[in-house]
């Protein structure tokens, strides 16, 4: 069985950027239909004659309810490890009882959320309430169709790909609208307005950020992206000059603003508006929202790890290590775990103090990028060994330069506060 | 069937999905509704723009109009009209004035469509789209659109800057 799992993986989807468009078809050709004609209850014409596109197609339809299958799974998962991570950072053991170290606690709670009334709110918007938990969770999983999981691992090499990823991801602000508007509460109304005045004025620093790897790399396409990573850790985008370094930090600050995710978790505040946007929903419309959460914490890490830490490519080049699929969800989930780390650290920030991150620092920062990296490619057209020292001595000398003024900064006390007497 | 009969099925399937719901946007009498319709639309749109090989046009369609402007919109009803029962009034006196209109664009259309030297659809090979970007950004940066891509991000630099000008200006006011 397991033989032939990696038999599959390691055949069908394995091709070259060129021909990625026709692996469903391949599939087809080669191994659905030869199957057919070994089936007892088919008819002996039928395989014969049976069309390669309707056969492409079901392969596609296939690989689609495997993979929406299978990518639930990562939230059930992040779930857990986001309680044992808070429950280790605040000195607790979180859940313990149900299964092994609590290990079946989010499958009992799925069951739970089945199980629960599905409440609408009579005085709400029916329709549109009915209709926000999908548009949110198809959102959060098409983007997964483009993320790269390794070699000829993804769903479809898009010219576009991250391009797409973009789109599809901005139209999650439209299931949030549609959610808080839908439920007729006040909760609901303000955590939907803060979250889309939210995502889309950090979208623009993500999407400059994107464009700074776009204009190094000269294509959208995800294998593309990945595949000029491929000489080892030095060529991680993240290291190839010094602004990618720096736009790393502004993808990811941004791409947790994004997610909604402390400290940019304004339009769920618990002590001020009760959950936001998804205030009024039970059951298992409030389980896809909390489901599509998860899914596109991951999908922004991946879009990450593929970026700028160099995707399912490894460390060292030509070898495996930290590499592949194993590596690439390594690294993901790495970036998942500095997600959680930091949700249990910061404290939220005020709504002025986060327009103020991304328009007074983000942005400026991102324009900065991109102006650095198209004077960089003008220095340095191709990449060397000599533009490689020159980038990590630049960033080596940034990050003990930023440690030692932000250290100074922040070791002054602050200045005692006027009590509101 | 042959893969030409299943384009050619999501193909219309695209384009009933488009003109069903902008029908809908003008007769539904929720403006939240219509603006949720709305969506749908310029999803449809996308769609059909993937058929004409325009991947990114297709993408950059989904991303402006959904994800900035329609939010926009839907910022400006939240924001005014906060009420579920806000209703619209949809007249019948402007059918002959908004059909007239309705026609001059089909004309237009028809002869957008009629003066266009070739078209490419989708291949029947099911071979990959070619990139559209690189043409795009030839075009734009060095070939003959480049003047009036100049000129429209100043037009925006301008819009930008007056509108941040207007909205300083209030606030000092309030003070």
């Amino acid at each position: 069985m397991f033989d032939q799992i990696q038999q599959i993986i390691s055949n069908s989807p394995r091709v070259s950027s060129e021909a990625t468009g026709n692996w469903a078809e391949e599939f087809a050709r080669n191994r659905l239909i030869p199957i057919l004609e070994h089936l007892p209850f088919v008819p002996a014409g039928v395989a014969e004659h049976f069309p390669v596109s309707l056969g492409t197609i079901l392969v596609m339809f296939g690989a689609c309810g495997i993979f929406v299958a299978i990518v639930p799974l990562i939230p059930l998962v992040l779930v857990l490890a986001e309680r044992k991570v808070s429950a280790q950072i605040q000195n607790r053991t979180g859940p313990m009882r149900v299964g092994p170290w609590g290990t079946l606690q989010t499958l009992a709670d799925g069951v739970k959320l089945i199980f629960k009334e599905d409440f609408i709110p009579p005085q709400g918007d029916k329709l549109l309430f009915v209709f926000a938990p999908y548009i949110i969770f198809a959102c959060s999983f098409a983007a997964f169709a483009a993320i790269p999981f390794g070699q000829g691992i993804l769903i479809s090499d898009f010219n576009i790909g991250i391009f797409y990823i973009m789109a599809i991801s901005s139209v999650v602000v439209m299931g949030v609208i549609m959610a808080g508007w839908s439920s007729n509460s006040k909760w609901s109304l303000l955590g939907a307005l803060r979250s889309a005045a939210q995502i889309v004025s950090y979208e623009i620093p993500l999407g400059l950020s994107i464009l700074v790897v776009v204009m190094l790399v000269e294509s959208l396409r995800m294998q593309d992206i990945v595949g000029s990573q491929s000489e080892g850790l030095f060529s991680w985008l993240i290291f190839r000059t010094p602004f990618t370094f720096i736009g790393f930090f502004v993808f990811f600050i941004s791409s947790i603003a994004e997610v909604n995710r402390t400290p940019f978790d304004l339009p769920e505040a618990e002590s001020e508006i009760v959950a936001g946007f998804h205030t009024e929903y039970s059951g298992m419309r409030f389980a896809l929202f909390f489901i599509a959460e998860y899914a596109n914490m991951f999908a922004v890490s991946a879009i990450a790890a593929t970026l700028f830490l160099g995707g399912w490519e490894g460390i060292l080049p030509g070898y495996d290590f930290l590499g592949g699929m194993p590596g690439f969800v390594l690294k993901t989930l790495f970036l998942v775990f500095v997600m959680m780390w930091l949700r249990w650290t910061l404290p939220r920030l005020r709504v002025d103090q986060l327009m103020n991150l991304c328009w007074k620092y983000l942005l400026p920062i991102a324009f900065f990028n991109i102006l650095g990296v198209g004077i960089w490619g003008l220095i340095f057209p191709k990449d060397s060994r000599l533009s490689i020292i020159i980038s990590m001595a630049i960033i080596v000398v940034g990050i003990i330069v930023t440690y030692a003024v932000a250290g100074k900064s922040l070791s002054k006390r602050p200045e005692p506060q006027p009590s509101s007497a | 069937m042959e893969f030409a009969g299943i384009k050619s099925l999501i193909f219309y399937a695209f384009a009933l999905l488009t003109v069903a719901s902008a029908v809908l946007v003008v007769t539904v009498r929720n403006i939240v509704h219509a603006a949720f319709s709305l969506m749908i639309t310029l999803f449809g749109v996308a769609g059909l723009y993937v058929f004409l090989q325009a991947d990114f046009l297709a993408a950059t369609q989904v991303i402006v109009y959904v994800g900035g402007i329609l939010v926009l919109i839907l910022f400006g009803v939240m924001m005014t009209s906060g009420r579920l029962q806000m209703r619209i009034q949809i007249e019948r006196g402007q059918l002959i004035l908004g059909g007239l209109v309705a026609l001059l664009i089909l004309l237009l259309l028809f002869g957008v469509i009629s003066n266009t030297p070739h078209w490419e659809g989708i291949k029947d090979d099911g071979s990959t789209l070619e990139p559209t970007t690189r043409t795009i950004g030839e075009m734009i940066m060095q070939g003959e659109f480049l003047l009036p891509f100049e000129v429209v991000s100043i037009l925006l630099l301008v819009a930008l800057i007056g509108a941040a000008l207007i909205s300083r200006k209030e606030v000092r006011d309030e003070e």
